[in-house]
């Protein structure tokens, strides 16, 4: 049934440091390679080299402006993917059965075999974490890579989310955050892991360390003022005087 | 939200054909003569074709019998089961009442009692979604079952119209004003229902708000794809105020002038009454996809 487990033994999930989060997007590429050949229908391209060419991906990277009062702009990368919800939305709504969390690890699935497409999880979900596949048919989303994590036929190192395992800069973590003594849990902990969109009630799983408070040197570039670049300099006696009544304060 | 044809016709042909049976199964419509038949035959036509039309919306139809299994959880199972529930019901009640002129009066009530909470299934799909407030905080069961429960009736009417029997004009008006009204309840809701309505905004979807404004400064994808045609569905949004103007005059007003002129003209007028008020629902059930905003946008920066 499409009904949510009472609770979860685990809850796996991930930790994505926008401090660290570069946006090379090899994240997002090592997912599509990872997932378009094991778990399921592989994830299709429609167009891929026309004029409109679209895709199923499970791991999108948004670039953000944050724009703070008082301090230069900053760009945040930020990747998004299945947030693994314990009060998961997708998975009450679907007709079928096909959506599913489990109850070993806390993963949100879809069973490929019963998935009748009608995309109503997709709209059910705040975060667009769920694609359907256009040539299958067959809703798409995050399976934290179930494949590879309790995979014996791959080295241990190996036994991550590939997105996980493929981040260059470390800025993805993955963990049991139901275990106050994992690594990820300390990292929530520390830096204030924040869930997306609380005031939706899904209570992710995954969670984000936003980005450090920037250090201000008082050298450091201040809001540019294009007025003061615009006056023209003076030289010569103007200049001097220019000069002379700056000192006077 | 993306319209899609096929729901728009399952919606509207749906609550029409299960108006009808709840009118006819608690009563309305002559005990003899061709009438019944119109009835009993467009009841069930009008809502097993919107039950079938709404397959055309899956990617994989061939699996659709697999929504009869999760009615303890999701609302359009319920709203599956139902209607196979309200249509066999009335199915029986329709052959006792066609063929031996006949009401079972229990089974017509049961079937009337299972066409309403089908209809209230098929608007708590849209409702119960957290993540459009257009429809989940706007009186959108009670705008569904006020539409079918006025369709129904100028359904029953113009069906007993074609059989030859009299027009009940009265009843008629009054369901097109009170739906109206109901129309018009959920508008003004929906007008201050937009995407931001919950509390969500680019700051909550992002969790970065708390450090200063934040802006999309670059998409994941240049092309669209799936989350942008399904949930960010702006096309057509600026012909909103003629199609609305098309479900006022068309769906209501239009009927209502129809309907005055029935007793007066002859009851086929019923007829044409009930085409413009479908064309007209039709409109108003686009704009209720076209109009509807998700909060996924955000992620796209919509604002």
């Amino acid at each position: 049934m499409t009904t949510l487990p009472d609770r979860v033994e685990r809850r796996m999930g991930l930790v994505i440091d926008l401090d660290i989060c570069v946006g090379c997007h090899a994240c997002a590429v090592s997912c599509k390679e990872w997932n378009t050949q094991g778990y399921g229908a592989p994830l299709s391209d429609q167009h891929p080299y026309g004029a409109d060419p679209s895709g199923t991906w499970l791991n999108r990277i948004h670039s953000f402006e944050i724009e703070p009062e008082d301090a230069p702009a900053q760009i945040v990368h930020f990747p998004k993917s299945c947030l693994h919800c314990e009060d998961a939305p997708c998975v009450t709504v679907c007709p079928t059965g096909a959506s599913y969390k489990r109850v070993e690890d806390g993963i949100v699935l879809v069973n490929e075999d019963h998935c009748m497409g009608c995309g109503l999880c997709a709209w059910a979900c705040p975060y667009g974490a769920r694609e359907l596949d256009r040539a299958e048919g067959v809703m798409k989303k995050c399976t934290l890579c179930v494949d590879r994590i309790y995979n014996d036929n791959i080295p241990e190192e190996d036994r991550l989310p590939a997105c996980v395992r493929s981040c260059p800069a470390g800025a993805r973590h993955f963990g049991d955050l139901s275990d106050p003594g994992s690594a990820v849990s300390d990292m929530v902990r520390a830096r204030g892991g924040m869930d997306l969109m609380a005031e939706q009630g899904t209570k992710p799983v995954n969670k984000y360390l936003p980005p450090r408070i920037r250090d201000r040197h008082a050298t450091a570039p201040q809001t540019v003022q294009l007025a003061r670049l615009a006056e023209p300099e003076a030289t010569g006696f103007l200049g001097w005087l220019d000069r002379a009544l700056e000192r006077l304060g | 939200m993306h319209p899609a044809p096929s729901i728009i016709v399952f919606t509207v042909l749906s609550g029409l054909g299960l108006g009808m049976v709840f009118w006819a199964g608690l009563g309305l419509g002559p005990d003899h003569g061709a009438a019944r038949w119109w009835i009993a035959v467009l009841a069930l036509g009008f809502a097993a074709g919107g039950g079938a039309a709404s397959a055309g919306h899956l990617a994989r139809p061939d699996r659709a019998w697999r929504a009869f299994s999760q009615w303890r959880s999701s609302w359009l199972s319920r709203e599956a089961c139902l209607m196979v529930a309200a249509l066999g019901t009335f199915g029986m009640y329709a052959a006792g009442w066609t063929l031996g002129g006949v009401r079972f009066w229990p089974v017509g009530w049961i079937a009337a009692g299972l066409a309403l909470a089908t209809v209230y299934a098929t608007a708590m799909i849209y409702a119960q979604l957290r993540t459009v407030p257009r429809w989940s905080l706007t009186p959108t069961p009670q705008t569904f079952l006020a539409f079918a429960g006025a369709g129904g009736l100028m359904g029953v009417e113009a069906a007993s119209a074609l059989g030859g029997a009299d027009v009940s004009a009265g009843r008629v008006l009054l369901a097109l004003a009170l739906t109206a009204g109901v129309a018009v309840w959920w508008q003004t809701e929906a007008a201050g229902a937009g995407r931001r309505s919950t509390g969500s905004d680019i700051g909550t979807a992002t969790g970065l708000g708390r450090l200063g404004r934040v802006r999309l400064f670059e998409p994941p994808h240049t092309g669209s794809n799936y989350l942008l045609d399904e949930m960010a569905y702006r096309v057509g949004r600026r012909r909103a105020y003629q199609l609305r103007l098309i479900g006022a005059v068309a769906g209501f007003l239009v009927p209502l002038a129809l309907t005055l002129l029935a007793p007066l003209l002859g009851g086929w007028l019923m007829v044409p009454a009930l085409v413009s008020h479908v064309a007209g629902v039709m409109a108003l059930r686009w704009l209720f996809f076209a109009e509807a905003e998700h909060v996924q946008a955000f992620y796209y920066g919509m604002r």
